[in-house]
């Protein structure tokens, strides 16, 4: 048993892909998607999509590192265990600085991978879009608009004739196995 | 009057003869994507070469002398290692500030290059990457043994323990733990991230199961969808935006271990950006010694062109010409501060009980690098490669300098000696060569050694607004 999730075409250039997905766009599609084995420049425009969030969490993880850093200098040498060296403060926002900075950085870096993780929803090991038997080379050399079933204006003919004007190679459609 | 004016212009013109701007193709002989993929996937993917047996089993026996020097120093005491010697410090501190300046470059590369937009990186910031992170875990032995019972080495970290002792954040070797813990975290979650997209491709080339289960998990599930390299170019651009304060600062830390102590030849504000420069040259210099073997080994000249090694020869050569005005400048305010004890640091440094090893290194680290100057020599790859080696040597030997001269001669000459490495000093530091030499072999064994994705995007086939 199997279900159609989408209808694809092949693209064999940047180029091709750029100008396809402008016309899916003014087409009206909503739940489509681009495959490069780059990203390419000038796509996201081309396609609709705001700018990345991933940098709400890099701020995130900044901010919360550099209190943790505040707050374990203080804890540790002011609040559960002062002890004078050096004849320095027990707590400043001075002196362990580099703490705070490196504790900064740290927890900025991990927000701004697991940021892209979680906005990519990744690890997801399985995607219909496996199924394709060309899914492969869009890493390699291959360009690829697929176009899903759930798309409000999705429909078998229109669908596949449309990708094919709009120049894609290949198109065909994409269905999930199911047991 | 205007209309002699105009004449005169249009015969300027016609004289005017500018130069055509060549612009060198990043990646020659007009390859394609396939030849890309192909050409990378391939090193991993072919019958594991005996050369790589060789190498392997050749640096895992020099491995095994780090193994050997630690053995014997954890099981008989910390005095084997020599550093009742006023030089307490001895090789340790020298070798950790070695492997982690290494490191530095590798950064550079992938991080401060990358915000310049310079894009002759992207074939080379893969390994760089990686030697950053292997560097890395071999400069980290050092100060874990050096604290003398290792087995509590974990008390540098802020963990609760019987004793209810914190660790103490004024000392600027706690700041160190910091920035090199942070420092190796962030290089392996940037090189990691980096390697996202070409883990997907080899996992979908992947013919064997154990290849498809090894590329697939560390991919992710990876899709190359627009959405998944949309938030990726913008996360690798803040970790690049991130790495760069980073590497700054490891460096800046380290350099505060002795600008932070009172001791003359030490306590100078010239310290961090000195140690900052003197870091990417080494890395360069190692970033050289591995790449030009590599690029000579998996044909991979059209990937690492003339180019890359005339570019990095050039920051090389660069960097080296500012370490060599730091030592000058060390000099010059030594004398111009007028403390007697700084001058005596200085002139103990160049004519001193360690004399040779500071004209070992002002040869090695000013003098040398001078050769890149000349085009003939940085065409000249087997020349270059030696140059970096000297490069290396150079680096060690300031570390050296600045560690032992000091130490050896301070405030009380009842308290002064000549230090020589003991045994443990000679093997662990022989031994990390392999060490790094293993994980390295690995490396180009196991990952893909180039970004695919991004050399990809440098060619002149990523542009969505060009013919072909």
């Amino acid at each position: 048993m199997d279900i159609k999730y989408a209808a694809a075409a092949t693209f064999s250039s940047a180029k091709e892909l750029y100008d396809a997905a402008g016309k899916v766009k003014d087409e009206g599609y909503s739940n489509w998607e681009c495959f490069s084995p780059i990203p390419v420049h000038g796509l996201d425009a081309q396609m609709g999509y705001a700018r990345s969030k991933v940098p709400r969490f890099t701020l995130a993880g900044g901010v919360t590192g550099f209190f943790t850093g505040m707050l374990i200098v203080w804890f540790m040498n002011e609040f559960d265990y002062p002890l004078i060296v050096g004849g320095k403060p027990y707590f400043s926002p001075i002196y362990p600085f580099p703490v705070f900075y490196e504790l900064t950085i740290l927890f900025a870096a991990f927000g701004t991978l697991f940021g892209m993780f979680f906005l990519n929803r990744l690890p997801q090991h399985n995607h219909p879009v496996f199924e394709h038997p060309e899914f492969g080379r869009t890493g390699d050399d291959k360009f690829m608009i697929v176009i899903e079933v759930e798309d409000p204006k999705f429909d078998d003919e229109q669908t596949v004739n449309f990708l094919k004007e709009v120049g894609g190679q290949a198109v065909q459609i994409i269905r999930e196995p199911i047991d | 009057m205007s209309e002699v004016k105009e004449v005169e212009e249009h015969e300027i013109l016609k004289k005017v003869d500018p130069a055509p701007w060549k612009d060198v193709p990043l990646v020659l002989n007009n390859r394609d994507y396939k030849w890309v993929t192909d050409k990378i996937c391939g090193i991993v993917e072919a019958k594991t070469p005996t050369w790589w047996w060789w190498c392997f089993i050749t640096a895992l026996c020099i491995a095994s002398f780090t193994g050997m020097g630690l053995v014997y120093l954890v099981s008989t005491g910390v005095g084997v290692w020599g550093n009742n010697n006023p030089v307490n410090w001895g090789w340790a501190i020298v070798n950790f500030v070695f492997w982690i300046g290494i490191g530095h470059a590798g950064t550079l590369i992938s991080a401060v290059l990358c915000l310049l937009k310079q894009k002759w990186r992207t074939s080379i910031n893969r390994a760089s990457e990686a030697m950053t992170v292997f560097a890395v875990l071999c400069a980290g032995i050092f100060p874990l043994f050096h604290v003398g019972r290792v087995w509590f080495a974990w008390w540098l970290f802020p963990i609760p323990n019987a004793n209810a002792i914190w660790p103490q954040f004024r000392s600027p070797l706690e700041w160190d733990v910091f920035a090199v813990s942070t420092y190796a975290t962030v290089s392996i979650l940037f090189w990691y991230m980096g390697m996202i997209p070409d883990m997907a491709v080899l996992r979908d080339r992947a013919t064997e199961t154990w290849r498809k289960y090894f590329y697939g998990f560390f991919a992710m599930g990876w899709r190359n969808a627009n959405n998944h390299w949309r938030n990726f170019e913008m996360a690798y651009l803040l970790l690049a935006g991130l790495s760069t304060p980073l590497v700054l600062s490891v460096h800046t830390i380290v350099s505060f271990d002795f600008a932070v102590a009172n001791l003359p030849g030490w306590h100078t504000t010239i310290f961090p950006p000195y140690f900052v420069a003197g870091a990417i040259f080494s890395g360069f210099g190692m970033v050289l010694t591995l790449l030009l073997p590599v690029r000579a080994v998996f044909g991979l000249r059209d990937l690492i062109t003339q180019k890359h090694i005339d570019n990095m020869c050039m920051i090389t050569l660069a960097t080296g010409s500012l370490v060599g005005y730091a030592y000058a400048m060390e000099f010059f305010i030594a004398w111009y501060g007028a403390n007697s004890y700084e001058g005596f640091a200085f002139i103990n440094r160049a004519f001193g009980n360690y004399w040779w090893s500071y004209w070992i290194m002002v040869s090695c680290n000013v003098i040398c690098p001078q050769l890149f100057w000349f085009k003939k020599i940085r065409q000249n790859t087997p020349l270059v490669w030696i140059i970096s080696i000297f490069v290396n040597v150079g680096m060690w030997f300031e570390r050296f300098v600045i560690a032992n001269t000091t130490l050896s001669r301070d405030f009380l000459p009842s308290s002064w000696g000549y230090y020589s490495p003991t045994v443990v000093d000679i093997f662990t530091f022989f031994g990390t060569f392999g060490f790094f030499s293993v994980l390295f072999l690995l490396f180009l064994r196991f990952l893909p050694l180039m970004p695919m994705c991004e050399v990809k995007s440098v060619m002149p086939q990523a542009d969505p607004h060009a013919d072909h």
